[in-house]
């Protein structure tokens, strides 16, 4: 278990002011959990990783694994990154060149605090090794490797010495799109069966919500949201997530009336007309907020539907995408995206109905 | 069968062959040109090392008793084994205080490290004569303010320091090359992703563990390369064997060289059967170095992106790695400059005392703007650095276009041939071009022109090294993309690839300016009263003992340097030279 606690690390810049790259970071991943730190380049997920790591010193904050305390400000503790015991992978996967691989994988065993007998190095090494399928490579030049192979064995490093913890910094980066999509399944596979508890980095949102127990979003150094895969897709806190995290219609609006509904509906006045949302959140009226809806959410029909949240628009642009077509909707001066199955093949300049389910409707408070 | 062939097909190797001809015609210019600077003075070297001294009296005949005297008599061991001795002895001071001060720079945080890199490229104006002399000055036995000061403080007998000695040649040596050693390693240490340190930390290694088995092993051909560079310039080098070195009696290659020369009757072909020894040597040296680089270009693919050099906390330590470099710049550039200014006030030359103090005078540079061709020095100088600057770019410009940009059959023999120069030591070149221009007399001996040819020769392979490095980062991809939007070759060339290149052809070119103004060694056996530069002048006034006003030129020197390199700079960040 990792808990991280108020962390705060910050750079001198070359210009002598300081960089704040980490801001109050915290949380917990609980044994045996994959978290994932999600955000854009630049928003501190690489900054707080190698604090974790110890390869950055953190300004303040804590930072626990196991119940063992590894930095505390407060506490005057900072654990070397080498007595730590964490596996990392690092983006560029950092093999060593004049190594072969098993010399590679055989390396944490070799220089650790613990002393291994040369089979138990050997027996140790196999087996991760054929964990990650490169049992057959082991006497291969490290330099001819292919990306794929340069990851599995930066994993397999990490992996060697049954680390407390496993950190990953966009591990899969490097890698080609099909490649990407495979290792995708293998380290998810891998990390289930090992139930090693562990923190990735990544600013793939697919990534992220595929592998995932638990997700952070950051930006500019600060967490935004932390939540299951499913909570941070359909009930983001901040319109930066639902930004960042899949694509989003933000409709800006106001509050109309003072309470909601018994059944928790709140009408907000848009620019396209009233609409109907579920809130759990408490709203006041008059209050600006914005309403996000996923373009999967935004349903279209030729012929007017029943029930309410209902507005005629035209169709503006269409994208035929495979397995989805992309309709831009114009409803007044607005223009939504909805994103449809083929079959709806409604014309270009065709009149069409828009239907928002008042549950898919996320209201976002304007900050 | 021609009448079926289409009137299009048929034109295509019309053009085809044109641009073919010009092609070889401009090839052919390169090769004959760089055969001609770099491969026949070699030739008549060899040639000149198997004949007897020419006199008035006999003819030159074949022989080998050049290379009977030099290679049959223990006194040649002794040269060979004392210029090896000088030679490691400089290229490790040098590397030890190069690297431990890159490191310091490249991977803690000393304080005002950035200062430091900045200040780091002034050793490199001081010309070496100057350096020397200034050494001289402050480290000889009897007139060394140094030791004085020290005999006073401590009440020595003795004087602690010897700068003519073996290790005295050494320390000045390697102090002087200490920058270059610096720089080379200071690329080394930033050419290495440092997660692969770090994931040697990640992996439980201790420093000391991650030093040996990862840091070392990686900058391991970069080590063995800038020892070799290093100990190749050493054994080249001129000025410290033959200030310090033949006072002593203390004789290597180089001097021994000089020597032979200048003796009467001057015994060329033993100075050329010792060049060929030297010559072997460097050569060797340079052929390691060049395996060597191959080696660590191929470690060098498997760096990754996102660097983000980690620095050491150095606690407390940090002050005294900030003292380390303090003391360093006044070794190598405050207390020089500052010996050389202070003797340069004086009538004669005098230890700092009240007394001195009192004697300042300016009549030593009254001496040196009254020098007899003084305007003339300065104007051979000038003159030469600048068209031995911008030959040498021009030249080197078409011959990497070829190199990189074509893939014409041959074309790395002329890389190696553009390159050669770089084995020959100064000395040995100017050597080699003093043969055969006396043995081919068309007219260039004893005037400026045999010394443009000398030191666009002996540069060449710098400007090459410069141009192939902007040339290389020019993808292929920039000038297609010029091609596909209509412009043709020449407009390519001009619009884009030059304008491209410009940046490290500037500053190739400031470079090859820089030391071709402060060149000694090759320029020692060739020039003649009509043809004196600066650095000829300060060896001239040192032979003579003028001490003072040899101070008073250096001193000048240095400064005009100075401005030179920060104009040039201004210039260069002006049109986006990135150093
Ligand atoms: N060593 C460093 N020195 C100064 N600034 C840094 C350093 N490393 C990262 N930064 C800055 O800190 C911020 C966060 O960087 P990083 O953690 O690498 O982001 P991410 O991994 O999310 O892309 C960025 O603005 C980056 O420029
Ligand atoms: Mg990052």
């Amino acid at each position: 278990m990792l808990t991280v606690d108020g962390l705060f690390t910050e750079y001198a810049s070359a210009g002598g002011d300081t960089v704040k790259a980490a801001q109050d970071v915290s949380f917990t991943v609980d044994e045996g959990q994959l978290f994932t730190l999600l955000g854009p380049s630049g928003c501190g997920k690489t900054t707080t990783l190698r604090s974790i790591a110890g390869l950055e010193r953190p300004r303040q904050g804590s930072i626990t694994v196991n119940d063992r305390v590894v930095y505390s400000s407060s506490a005057g503790v900072f654990v070397s990154p080498n007595q730590r015991g964490f596996g990392m992978v690092f983006q560029s996967y950092a093999i060593w060149p004049h190594m072969n691989v098993f010399q590679n994988a055989a390396f944490p065993l070799e220089v650790g605090g613990r002393r291994y007998s040369r089979q138990e190095i050997r027996d140790n090494v196999m087996q991760v090794l054929t964990a990650v399928q490169l049992d057959q490579l082991a006497d291969r030049n490290a330099t001819t490797l292919s990306g794929g192979q340069q990851q599995r064995l930066a994993l397999a490093r990490a992996l060697v010495m049954k680390p407390a913890l496993l950190l990953l910094d966009e591990p899969l980066s490097n890698l080609d799109a099909k490649l990407r999509e495979k290792m995708r399944f293998e380290l998810k596979r891998l990390q289930r069966e090992l139930k090693i508890t562990t923190v990735y980095v990544t600013h793939d949102q697919g990534e992220a919500l595929a592998l995932s127990h638990e997700i952070a979003v950051m930006h500019e150094g600060r967490i935004q949201q932390i939540g299951s895969p499913r909570d941070i897709y359909e009930r983001p806190a901040t319109r930066f997530v639902a930004d960042f995290v899949g694509s989003s219609n933000f409709i800006d609006g106001t509050v109309t009336g003072a309470a909601a509904t018994p059944d928790g509906c709140v009408v907000v006045r848009t620019e396209i007309g009233d609409v109907t949302v579920r809130s759990l959140q408490s709203l006041v009226a008059d209050e600006r907020v914005g309403v996000s809806v996923r373009p999967e959410d935004v349903e279209l029909t030729e012929d007017r539907p029943a029930g309410g949240n209902v507005w005629e628009g035209r169709v503006d642009q269409k994208v035929f995408l495979g397995e989805a077509v992309e309709f831009q909707v114009k409803v007044g001066a607005r223009t939504l995206l909805s994103r449809r199955h083929p079959t709806l093949r409604t014309k270009i300049g065709d009149a069409i109905f828009v239907q928002l389910d008042p549950e898919k409707c996320v209201v976002l408070k304007v900050a | 069968m021609s009448a079926a062939i289409p009137k299009e097909v048929v034109s295509q190797p019309v053009g085809d062959a044109r641009g073919f001809d010009w092609k070889w015609i401009v090839i052919g210019a390169c090769v004959a040109f760089t055969v001609y600077i770099a491969v026949i003075p070699l030739g008549f070297l060899f040639w000149q090392s198997f004949r007897t001294p020419q006199t008035a009296a006999v003819d030159s005949v074949f022989t080998v008793a050049n290379y009977a005297t030099a290679y049959g008599s223990s006194d040649t061991w002794r040269l060979f084994w004392t210029s090896m001795q000088f030679a490691s002895g400089t290229a490790l001071f040098a590397f030890v205080l190069g690297t431990a001060l890159a490191w310091m720079n490249e991977r803690t945080n000393t304080p005002f490290k950035s200062v430091f890199f900045a200040l780091a490229v002034i050793p490199l104006i001081i010309p070496g004569i100057l350096f020397t002399v200034a050494w001289i000055l402050l480290a000889s036995p009897q007139i060394g303010i140094i030791n004085l000061v020290m005999q006073n403080w401590l009440g020595l007998e003795e004087p602690p320091f010897d700068i003519y000695s073996l290790r005295g040649m050494i320390w000045v040596d390697g102090l002087h090359y200490s920058p270059m050693a610096f720089l080379l390693m200071s690329a080394a240490f930033r050419a290495m992703d440092p997660s692969l340190e770090e994931s040697a930390t990640m992996s439980g290694a201790n420093i000391f563990q991650v030093a040996r088995r990862v840091t070392l092993r990686l900058t391991w051909p970069a080590i063995v390369a800038t020892i070799l560079i290093l100990f190749v310039r050493a054994i080249e080098s001129f000025e410290v064997p033959a200030l310090l070195g033949l006072p002593a009696g203390i004789e290597v290659f180089t001097s021994a060289i000089y020597q032979a020369v200048h003796r009467y009757p001057s015994q060329v072909g033993l100075a050329s059967a010792y060049a060929v020894a030297l010559l072997l040597i460097t050569t060797g040296g340079v052929y390691w170095v060049s395996k060597l680089s191959g080696r660590g270009s191929q470690y060098a693919t498997m760096t990754g992106k996102g660097f983000r050099p980690r620095q050491i906390d150095l606690g407390g330590w940090r002050w005294v790695t900030a003292a380390i470099f303090v003391v360093y710049f006044l070794l190598i550039v405050v207390l020089p400059f500052a010996v050389l200014l202070w003797s340069s006030f004086q009538r004669f030359y005098a230890v700092p005392s009240m007394e001195a103090l009192q004697n300042l005078t300016l009549d030593s540079y009254r001496f040196i703007l009254d020098y007899p061709n003084l305007t003339r020095t300065i104007w051979n100088s000038v003159v030469l650095a600048v068209s031995t600057a911008t030959i040498v770019m021009l030249v080197t410009s078409v011959i990497c276009w070829i190199v990189v940009k074509t893939s014409i059959p041959g074309r790395w023999l002329l890389d190696g041939m553009a390159s050669l120069p770089i084995v020959f030591p100064g000395l040995v070149l100017g050597l080699a071009i003093m043969v055969f221009y006396l043995n081919v007399d068309i007219g260039v001996y004893g005037t400026i022109w045999i010394m443009l040819i000398a030191y666009v020769t002996r540069f060449m392979p710098y400007g090459l090294r410069y141009t192939t490095t902007s040339m290389v980062q020019i993808h292929k991809e920039l000038e297609e993309s010029a091609a596909m939007s209509g412009a043709s070759w020449g407009t390519t060339f001009r619009r884009i690839i030059l304008p491209l290149l410009k940046p490290g052809l500037l500053a190739g070119w400031i470079y090859v300016m820089i030391v071709s103004i402060r060149e000694l060694s090759t320029s020692i056996l060739l020039y003649s009263p009509d043809t004196q530069v600066m650095s000829i002048v300060i060896w001239e006034l040192w032979e003579n003992g003028q001490y003072v006003e040899l101070s008073a030129l250096g001193v000048l020197f240095i400064i005009a340097l100075f401005v030179l390199v920060l104009i040039a700079q201004w210039l260069g960040r002006k049109y986006g030279v990135k150093e």
